[in-house]
């Protein structure tokens, strides 16, 4: 609770402020983003590829259109990589001995206000792309109205999840070629292989228990059968455990390195 | 008044050693150093390249805790205190923060912020700080297109957005041009004629002379010397100097045929000081020993000298 109390104070949310203040300048390309995304998986997707798919009437799939089944997990496994690419880079570039932390450090601010300033703008930012996703998605009837709203949230918890960690270990970066394996190395892998464009049931099973551990598959599974109705309590259970974990270290971790790596 | 009012900074022991906690091969770059600086005072810290002067300056900032020692800043403590202590400093670090981002008067604006300061009070502020440090006419522009100078103007600018008590600068006019340099001191003693604190280092010696009332002088993390500046020449060197500069195939010769010239002799790369209480007297002698230097110069001791009498090298090595 005291984390929470903190979270809320004042300092935090003057960084949030800083960054909201930048972001007056790229809004708008950013909305287009957000909007224009989901169009293109939609499109290419749902006319494309899902009708090849479809003609397969796979069981894996449980009845769903393969459209309707891929959507949630495209933007479970899209918010990840924006919360990893917004958490990672700007981290480390406002951690440099003249980035923007160095002089938010040098005013009343905490390194914990930064922080949780900067995380609560990811935190708004994730919640635009959901839900200018979902709405897409809405147009294009592929989610259900009345769990559309679930979904963000589930969306909102996966960018927390993946920017808290992120950011503890972004802010240690001091070379941009780390990022850039980071992302490749492991944001990729996640992409492709938690069960984002297929059931993982479909894997050997040995690859499976690989992806039942990692982190995205469950933040894709609890989106997935949060979307489509089919979630059970006991998963939902685990998958938000496992998420909240992920949060509470990461904050845990990032309170740290950020400590350490500001006040030198 | 008692003396925790006047004193604003107050360190003692106070010790800054990099590298891990425990760990053996940690470098110590402050290395328990006592000084107070008192209000309304401009107290200077000079020193050669990696005397300790950032360290000190960023453990005083409350961005860098102390290793060991006590360090008393407007009278709270500067490790548990750190947030109170910087809401009323205002902070030039040696490497500026500036924010390429967000254009001139935006840097002052948002920086106001993170002191909780209203809009209101800030476009207020930020008009008159802007003309204070001439940049009027740059305010809307991106920061990109300042020059150095200008650069350092907008730090200083934004430094004092929160009404600062203290100001912190780290070589403020480091890498600008005399004109540059002559505007900051201006403006730098104005701030002090309205009773603003001032703690600066430099490795100027023209510019401790001129804006410092007190200052230390630092060496390898130790401070060497602490006085006004006309007290440590005084202290520390003779009325004169005479510079001798000889060809370069000549110098070792020469220089061993000025030996025993002067009380003092320093032997630079460049040149041959030679320390006096007349230096005309001198250079006759110079000549009479058949020395035939390119250039001689008589002037008066300046820090400079001290900083040489104290440490055996030049400031500007
Ligand atoms: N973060 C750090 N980690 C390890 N060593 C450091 C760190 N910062 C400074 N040092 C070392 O501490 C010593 C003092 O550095 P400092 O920056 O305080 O010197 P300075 O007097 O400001 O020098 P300059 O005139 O070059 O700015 C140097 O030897 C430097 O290498
Ligand atoms: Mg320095």
């Amino acid at each position: 609770m005291h984390t929470l109390a903190r979270a809320f104070s004042a300092p935090a949310f003057r960084e949030l402020g800083y960054w909201l203040f930048r972001y007056r300048r790229t809004w708008r390309g950013s909305i287009v983003i957000s909007i224009g995304n989901p169009l293109l998986f939609l499109t290419a997707l749902g006319l494309g590829l899902g009708t090849l798919v479809d003609r397969e009437n796979s069981a894996y799939l449980h009845g769903h259109s393969y459209l309707t089944f891929i959507l949630p997990g495209i933007l479970i496994a899209g918010v990840m990589q924006i919360a990893f690419l917004e958490a990672s880079g700007p981290v480390m570039q406002s951690a440099l001995p003249r980035g923007s932390y160095r002089a938010a450090a040098s005013t009343p601010l905490e390194p914990t206000g930064i922080l949780y300033g900067h995380l609560m703008y990811w935190t708004l930012r994730a919640t635009q792309n959901a839900v200018l996703f979902t709405c897409v998605s809405l147009l294009f009837g592929t989610v259900d109205p009345a769990r559309a709203p679930l979904l963000v949230l589930v969306a909102v918890l996966v960018a927390i999840a993946f920017a808290a960690p992120a950011a503890a270990w972004a802010v240690t970066v001091t070379r941009p070629s780390q990022i850039n394996v980071m992302f490749r190395f492991v944001v990729l892998p996640l992409y492709m292989f938690s069960g984002t464009f297929f059931p993982i049931e479909q894997l050997p099973v040995s690859l499976q228990w690989v992806a039942w551990a990692t982190p995205l598959w469950h933040g894709v599974d609890l989106g997935r059968t949060v979307a489509l109705g089919t979630a059970t309590p006991y998963g939902v259970l685990i998958h938000i455990g496992y998420l909240s974990v992920m949060v509470a270290v990461g904050l845990y971790l990032a309170r740290r390195t950020y400590r350490r790596k500001l006040y030198v | 008044m008692t003396d925790s009012s006047t004193v604003l900074i107050d360190a003692r022991g106070l010790t800054k050693v990099y590298g891990k906690p425990g760990d053996k091969a940690g470098f110590t770059a402050v290395d328990g150093i006592d000084f107070q600086v008192r209000r309304g005072e401009a107290f200077g810290v000079l020193g050669a390249n990696g005397a300790g002067k950032s360290s000190t300056m960023r453990m005083i900032a409350c961005v860098s805790p102390a290793t060991a020692g006590s360090l008393r800043i407007l009278g709270y403590d500067s490790g548990a205190d750190g947030a109170k202590i910087r809401a009323r400093l205002g902070v030039v670090p040696q490497d500026d923060t500036i924010d390429t981002e967000l254009t001139v008067r935006e840097n002052l604006l948002i920086y106001g912020r993170y002191f909780g300061l209203s809009w209101k009070v800030l476009r207020e502020r930020s008009t008159r700080l802007l003309e204070f440090t001439r940049l009027s006419e740059k305010a809307e522009d991106a920061v990109a297109t300042l020059s150095g100078g200008m650069r350092r103007r907008l730090t200083i600018a934004r430094a004092l957005i929160n009404e600062p008590e203290i100001v912190l600068l780290d070589e403020p006019t480091t890498g600008l041009d005399p004109q540059a340099r002559h505007l900051l001191w201006e403006r730098l003693f104005q701030l002090k004629q309205e009773g603003v604190t001032l703690l600066l280092t430099t490795h100027y010696m023209d510019e401790a002379e001129q804006l410092c009332d007190r200052l230390v002088v630092m060496d390898a993390g130790k401070i060497v010397a602490e006085g006004a500046p006309a007290e440590l020449i005084a202290r520390y060197t003779l009325r004169e100097v005479l510079e001798l500069r000889f060809a370069p195939g000549e110098r070792q010769i020469m220089t061993d045929k000025c030996r025993g010239l002067a009380e003092r002799m320093e032997e630079l790369p460049d040149r041959l000081l030679l320390s006096t209480d007349n230096g005309e007297e001198t250079l006759s002698a110079v000549h009479r020993q058949g020395v035939q230097p390119l250039t001689a110069l008589v002037r008066r001791s300046s820090l400079e000298d001290v900083f040489l009498t104290l440490t055996g090298r030049s400031l500007l090595d």
